[in-house]
């Protein structure tokens, strides 16, 4: 480069490149749940090449690993995916990119890519830091679930290891840093009461989307949060 | 699932992975900038992650049971909220119900 760096776009490769890390290791778990769930290698490696996107892809896996339909698994994992249509609304005017810069923008639009974007103040450490996080997750997550799918089908009995106890926590994980507000416990409170009650009469896989569908009436049933005067925190 | 659909199941859903995520690149953004559509989006998130919890930790086909995961699930979130990275948070889960069935429970 014939220019230096600024701090701020150093700062922003540095917080791309350790979040891709991490996400990365986690790549391992859903490779291996994924193999164990039924699919093979080839599948376990398509969905994190193609659908790339981690609470969707458990989500898919965890409805297939429960005998659910084809219908269920796709309608949860498109559900989750809803919100990457609204980081995509976010990031978009930031990225200011066409063409099939824009199509390569809108795959890797996930949690990750977005949260350190929107975390940076200088316009072009926004950029940098969505391409640098978008792009380090999407190598290293195919990368890591390939490896995992690769152990996982070496392994034998997943309960023997508690693979099947590793997938509650991924989705414990995921939903950790969502449970801050008081209307996201309240609602993640209905949620366990649906699905429990669903579980014994329902089909696998139409708990999760009762939940999904209580969510989307309490969201439009209640009244929306006044608009706090004199300064949120 | 046969592979057959299974693969059909895998492509349509990455197909609708990716629409959903360029829709939100190519529609005006005042469109999806109301309070209502954020909050519900993340409140459906939220819902769905949690739901996926009790059903992985709780659901053995029909029945809603308590086993190994249980505990296993109550160590996980000891560890998040001690901070663990994502990584640790599995593994330890996973330690605690492959430990429990080693000493022959759940």
């Amino acid at each position: 480069m014939s220019r230096p760096r600024s701090p701020a776009v150093s700062a922003a490769v540095r917080q791309g490149v350790s979040v891709s890390v991490a996400t990365g290791l986690y790549g391992v778990s859903f490779g291996a749940l994924a193999v164990v769930a039924g699919l093979t290698v080839a599948q376990t490696a398509a969905l994190s090449l193609l659908l790339f996107s981690g609470g969707s892809q458990f989500a898919l896996v965890g409805v297939v690993a429960a005998g659910g339909s084809p219908l269920a698994a796709v309608a949860t994992s498109s559900l989750l995916g809803v919100r990457n249509t609204l980081y995509g609304a976010v990031v978009s005017p930031l990225l200011d990119v066409r063409g099939w810069r824009r199509w390569a923008a809108a795959q890797v639009t996930i949690d990750e890519s977005t949260a350190v974007a929107v975390a940076q103040r200088d316009p072009q450490a926004v950029r940098v830091g969505f391409w640098a996080t978008g792009l380090g997750v999407f190598v290293l997550w195919n990368v890591c679930s390939l490896l995992g799918a690769l152990a996982g089908d070496a392994l034998g009995d997943p309960r023997a290891w508690g693979l099947d106890a590793a997938a509650g926590a991924a989705f414990l994980a995921l939903v950790w840093p969502r449970l801050a507000s008081r209307d996201a416990r309240l609602v993640a409170a209905l949620a366990v009461v649906v699905s429990a009650a669903l579980v014994p009469v329902t089909p696998a896989g139409i708990p999760v989307l009762g939940a999904a569908a209580a969510a989307i009436a309490a969201g439009f049933l209640s009244p929306a949060p006044r608009a706090r005067r004199g300064g949120a925190r | 699932m046969t592979p057959t659909v299974l693969w059909a199941t895998v492509l349509v859903a990455s197909v609708a992975s990716f629409a959903l995520k360029l829709a939100g690149h190519l529609v005006p953004q005042h469109w999806l900038a109301t309070d209502r559509v954020q909050r519900t989006s993340g409140l459906v998130t939220v819902a769905l992650l949690v739901a996926l919890v009790v059903v992985q930790t709780f659901a053995t086909g029909p029945a809603l049971t308590v086993d190994a995961r249980v505990p296993a699930l109550a160590a996980a979130a000891a560890a998040l909220a001690l901070r663990a990275p994502f990584v640790v948070v599995i593994v330890v889960a996973a330690a605690v119900a492959a430990g429990l069935r080693a000493l022959g429970w759940g």
